[in-house]
């Protein structure tokens, strides 16, 4: 029978979808604007008796998903910008070990404590490998509750299958606002992907132990396993970029924005074309892989960008990297947890078609 | 259809309760709908505000800033609902609390004594119900024609006992107005 559909918090369904999806392990630590996943975390994976620990710190809660991980478990963690600043050496550690985990940033705004209200100036971080060493993962990008339940979901799949972490990157907006949603189905736990390379458990096995590590002190043998992953890397870039276009055939503009900016974008469009004006929307949903293709076809096409988001700019350097200077990129940007309106793209849209 | 509503008031009087339940209903008669709070750190007393929308397609910004309906709870709030209404949007006001006349002539002002007439159903922790009511009726945004089935959906159990006084707030809100 279908689901019915329910009003939830985007951090609850996140917290919920996990949960549907297998999530065995969840380690996290409160912060604003994410307390609703934790709390839900607390609740629900008590209840049907799999793991929930409420670490000392951010620092610690990434270490028992990387051990978690390394042990067989669909684990996670969530936390909000600063506390997924401190959970970067872990990110690096499990990434250096190719171990599975999703990571949830519902990020606020910054640098340092910065503020609660809702931010998107975690994308370096996050797109870039925010730890050290040469490092990518998954970043999925929702604009709605239903698709932070749907990513979520997701992410726990392509994060087994890659043996690479996947982060679900929110902003505030996303996490505290109540939409609809539909919840994806429970997954059956015994149909979940064989784990050959796990630790523990080896004895009754009677199986060769598993090493799960980060190191190798051997600067050659180092290289290679660096240039494998990169294999994968270029695997995933082929294969599994995502994004979603508004009306971009005929534009003039395309607008390019993620997230909560794609949804204020949309407004903007609309009051643009009802206004005559031929403005389009692209709204990458994976950050990384980054729609890099697809984005140079469309500047070959002749189209001018304009890229929107509530930072003082960092996607916008991917679609001018994405563009290769054949096609003008704009940027409109609100910070400090400021979320922009429709009005003020619209204009910033009209100023550069000068109409 | 899209009703863009901004409600305003101060914590404990059941604004964040109002726009939940104003969506809820919204998405079990089938529309698109979001929800936006703001509120306080404070228990009682600070600022509650909250952003709703809702909407037969979907719904781009969640934030609400041009307001097609504002609903103000209380004094504090009646300057900042004012200023940002579309013209002319419903600009509802509890007229029980706010004794000030708006100053926009450009805005359908629609006054409702919300605590006095929740207090004679016999609790003016109620008053967000009435205002609801009132809401429904001059936005025809959202039916209500299910309310007793939704209301039981959405409380738990226990609080089932005070759907007939909740029935009642929503039911003067209409009349009210």
């Amino acid at each position: 029978m279908a689901e019915d559909i329910r009003l939830m918090k985007g951090n609850e369904a996140i917290a919920e979808a996990a949960i549907r999806a297998g999530c065995r392990a969840y380690f996290g630590y409160p912060i604003t604007p994410q307390n609703e996943l934790t709390a839900y975390m607390a609740r629900h994976m008590l209840d049907r008796k799999r793991t929930f620990i409420q670490a000392e710190s951010e620092v610690s809660a990434i270490n028992m998903v990387y051990g978690a991980a390394a042990a067989g478990a669909r684990s996670m963690t969530s936390s909000s910008s600063p506390g997924v600043s401190l959970k970067q050496e872990g990110i690096s550690y499990i990434c250096g070990a190719d171990l599975p985990a999703v990571i949830v940033n519902v990020a606020r705004s910054g640098p340092g404590l910065g503020g609660i209200s809702p931010g998107q100036a975690d994308y370096f971080q996050s797109t870039r490998g925010g730890g050290h060493g040469d490092y990518y993962h998954f970043v999925l990008a929702p604009k709605s509750v239903q698709e932070a339940a749907d990513l979520t979901y997701e992410a726990f799949d392509l994060s087994d299958e890659w043996r690479i972490p996947a982060m679900i990157l929110a902003d505030g907006l996303i996490g505290q606002m109540m939409e609809g949603v539909v919840l994806p189905a429970e997954r059956d736990l015994s149909k979940l992907p064989k784990r050959s390379w796990a630790v523990g458990n080896q004895a009754k096995q009677g199986r060769p132990i598993n090493h799960v590590s980060s190191i190798n002190l051997v600067p050659l043998e180092l290289e290679a396993s660096v240039r494998a992953r990169f294999e994968r890397y270029a695997k995933i870039k082929e294969t599994l970029v995502r994004f979603e276009e508004t009306q971009v055939e005929d534009a003039d503009l395309v607008i390019v924005a993620y997230g909560t900016s794609a949804r204020v974008s949309l407004g903007a469009l609309q009051e643009a074309r009802k206004a005559g004006l031929k403005v389009g929307l692209f709204r990458p949903i994976t950050l990384w892989p980054f729609p890099e293709k697809r984005l140079a076809e469309l500047a070959g096409k002749g189209k001018r960008f304009l890229a929107v988001e509530m930072s003082m700019g960092q996607m916008v350097e991917d679609v001018r990297l994405a563009v290769n200077g054949k096609a003008p990129v704009d940027f409109y940007g609100r910070c400090g947890g400021v979320i922009p309106t429709e009005d003020e793209v619209l204009a910033a849209a009209r100023k550069i078609l000068g109409k | 259809m899209t009703e863009k509503t901004f409600i305003a008031g101060f914590g404990g009087q059941g604004v964040i309760s109002l726009g939940q339940l104003w969506v809820y209903l919204g998405m079990k008669e089938g529309l698109q709908v979001t929800f936006f709070p703001f509120y306080g750190a404070e228990k009682r007393g600070g600022v509650a505000r909250a952003s709703v929308i809702v909407s037969t397609d979907e719904i781009a910004s969640p934030l609400v800033t041009t307001p097609d309906s504002a609903v103000v709870m209380n004094m504090d709030s009646l300057p900042i609902c004012e200023d940002i209404v579309k013209s002319g949007g419903y600009l509802l006001v509890n007229s029980s609390l706010v004794k000030v006349e708006p100053k926009r002539t450009d805005l359908k002002v629609i006054k409702v004594p919300c605590n006095e007439l929740a207090e004679k159903i016999g609790d003016v922790k109620i008053a967000n119900m009435v205002m609801m009511g009132a809401l429904a009726k001059v936005t025809g945004a959202i039916k209500m024609d299910k309310l007793e089935p939704v209301l039981k959906s959405f409380f738990p159990e226990s609080k089932h006992r005070f759907i007939p006084s909740n029935l009642a707030a929503v039911k003067a809100g209409m009349d009210a107005v």
